[in-house]
């Protein structure tokens, strides 16, 4: 998988080439600042930017604005924004739109490794990786306003699983149950949340999104 | 006494001319005006020789504020202390004089006197008030009474200068409700810049942890993650100990992560009080509905101020009202910003209770800010505070 870095501190910057190369995948290029990135950017055309949120010259939030800049005009290249700490706000302004090859992590993900390297490679293929944290202020924020409330806790526990973008096999193993309970809880989800039932593993997260930003 | 018949001179002269030429009110203004000068001039003048001469400081009159020039001649015409300036310009020559002529007379007899018997046999028998200046005791106790005088010659030179000071510091000075007025002024500036440099300070703090201890423990952790899946062969031992080590590296971004947070939300800064609140009711373990209108933005350090009232109070409602649901209002109205926190909880919250509504109250009076707790036996509570849009 073809990869740019955008991230200002030369250390994280350094691990991070590293842990992906050791994975297998080319970092193409690197950036240190958001409008570098955006020539990097349009010069390689990678599969996939990891993106920080915080970057010179303002340290607010240049890495996200350039991430949504980024979607806009190159909608094949996937995004992951990482962040030492996730707003419900960035996460619905990234994920308005389209949410195919999206990502928002806390930086701390990067610690384990093995997920990391498989969150990138979701994104990087059009899935959705978001941060559980994320997941977790998306619900509460949607459960104060919509039907939500109608879930059973499992079931709010498989759509958090499902939200993160992980398939029904890893959502069983996660909770220790059979394929075939996760299965109903999951047409039991789409039909409460009145939503119809998709085959795929990433249309059901869209759908599942979409409906955490409409309720955002 | 020079300067004060300069001054008597030139203040009364200047202002008989302008009240003579009132009637014709083109050639007053000029003339006004020169007044005016003259006096801040005097001013200046009397209050450098009160500096140099005594030590006595007197502190500069209040100046007129006004967008225009006309303005401010308007305000410093109408202005109480011009007037009592003028007042004391006219003083200082009748208080110089009559000052000058107490203490030089009380020396001069003074030193007469003490010398009397020396030349005292010079006078005629009856020279002085038809005193016996020929008899010795006579000559005694005017030399006595002469020793007297020069003991209280410096007192009285005292005295009179004092009597000076306290006129020239009444008149000269700012008057006392102005003195207070501008005390204020100077505190609540100097709190404002305390309380701003305070909330400075926390995002220096949080920016420098952030870019320094925070982005190093990732990395940290990162590598620890590293070889926890690279040395998988490795000795038992061994593996526990990066085991052991990577988790910890993590529990310390966690706790360093909340820690920051605490310190000040970045997000406050790019996408204002809406965007922060609804992180922290997100958070919230309990469904808390958030409504914020706020048109435009405040000045930082009075969002900040919003945003950790905001969080102590919802941690309030958590830690001990047992609510199921609570509410945020936070509006913004004529340069006012309000916030309102309820909660369906059992009551009896108050200030003395907690250190966190103690805290609150502080950071609220610090900004000018009014904080106020409803909070019966049962409940609700609600919790109201009421800020400058502006520090």
């Amino acid at each position: 998988m073809r990869i740019v870095i955008a991230e200002d501190s030369v250390l994280l910057r350094e691990g991070l080439i590293r842990l992906l190369t050791d994975a297998g995948h080319d970092v193409v290029a690197t950036a240190g600042d958001a409008d570098e990135a955006m020539a990097v950017i349009a010069e390689h055309r990678p599969d996939i930017v990891v993106m920080d949120v915080r970057m010179p010259p303002t340290h607010t939030d240049e890495g996200l604005r350039a991430a949504i800049e980024s979607r806009g005009r190159w909608p094949e290249v996937a995004v992951l924004v990482l962040s030492q700490w996730v707003e419900e706000r960035y996460a619905t302004e990234l994920l308005a739109g389209s949410t195919a090859g999206v990502g928002y992590l806390l930086k701390d993900r990067v610690a384990d490794v093995r997920d990391f390297v498989d969150a990138v490679v979701r994104v990087g293929e059009g899935g959705t990786a978001l941060d559980p944290d994320v997941v977790s202020q998306l619900l509460a924020t949607s459960r104060h306003r919509n039907p939500l409330e109608a879930l059973t806790p499992r079931e709010t526990e498989v759509l958090k699983l499902m939200a993160e973008g992980r398939s029904n096999r890893a959502i069983a193993e996660a909770l220790v149950v059979s394929d075939g309970a996760v299965e109903k809880h999951v047409s039991n989800i789409f039909m409460k949340l009145d939503l119809p039932p998709a085959d795929s593993d990433h249309r059901r997260v869209l759908a599942v999104v979409r409906y955490l930003e409409d309720a955002g | 006494m020079p300067v004060g018949i300069v001054s008597f001179v030139v203040a009364l002269t200047l202002a008989a001319l302008t009240a003579g030429l009132l009637i014709t009110f083109v050639l007053a203004v000029p003339v006004l005006v020169a007044l005016l000068l003259s006096i801040r001039a005097l001013t200046h003048v009397q209050r450098s020789r009160f500096r140099s001469l005594l030590g006595v400081d007197i502190p500069p009159p209040t100046r007129p504020v006004g967008e225009t020039w006309g303005a401010r001649l308007k305000a410093e015409t109408r202005s109480g202390d011009t007037w009592r300036q003028f007042g004391y310009h006219l003083l200082a020559l009748p208080l110089g004089v009559l000052g000058f002529v107490l203490v030089t007379t009380v020396w001069a007899w003074a030193l007469a006197l003490v010398t009397l018997p020396a030349y005292a046999w010079t006078l005629p028998a009856n020279g002085l008030f038809g005193w016996e200046l020929h008899s010795p005791a006579m000559v005694a106790a005017l030399t006595v009474t002469g020793i007297l005088l020069l003991l209280v010659a410096p007192w009285v030179a005292w005295a009179v200068a004092s009597v000076d000071t306290v006129v020239a510091v009444a008149l000269l000075g700012p008057s006392r409700s102005k003195a207070l007025a501008r005390r204020v002024e100077d505190l609540t500036r100097s709190r404002a810049g305390a309380v701003d440099a305070a909330d400075a300070e926390r995002r220096r703090i949080e920016r420098d942890l952030h870019d320094g201890a925070q982005q190093r423990l990732v990395s940290l952790a990162m590598n620890l993650g590293r070889a926890r899946t690279r040395l998988r062969d490795a000795p038992e031992p061994a593996r526990k100990a990066i085991e052991e080590a990577h988790e910890e590296a993590k529990q310390a971004l966690a706790e360093l992560r909340d820690f920051v947070r605490g310190l000040h939300p970045a997000v406050l800064d790019d996408r204002g009080l809406d965007a922060a609140l609804s992180g922290i009711v997100a958070r919230a373990p309990l469904p808390v509905r958030l409504r914020v209108d706020v048109p435009g933005r405040c000045s930082p350090t009075i969002e900040a101020i919003a945003y950790f009232v905001v969080a102590e109070a919802l941690t309030n409602v958590i830690k001990h009202a047992r609510a199921t649901t609570a509410e945020v209002n936070v509006t913004a109205t004529d340069g006012r910003l309000r916030i309102a926190v309820t909660d369906d909880g059992h009551g009896g919250a108050s200030p003395d209770a907690g250190s966190g509504l103690r805290g609150l109250a502080q950071r609220t009076a610090a900004a000018d800010g009014v904080l106020r707790i409803d909070s019966p036996p049962g409940g609700p509570t609600v919790i109201e505070v009421d800020l400058p849009c502006e520090s």
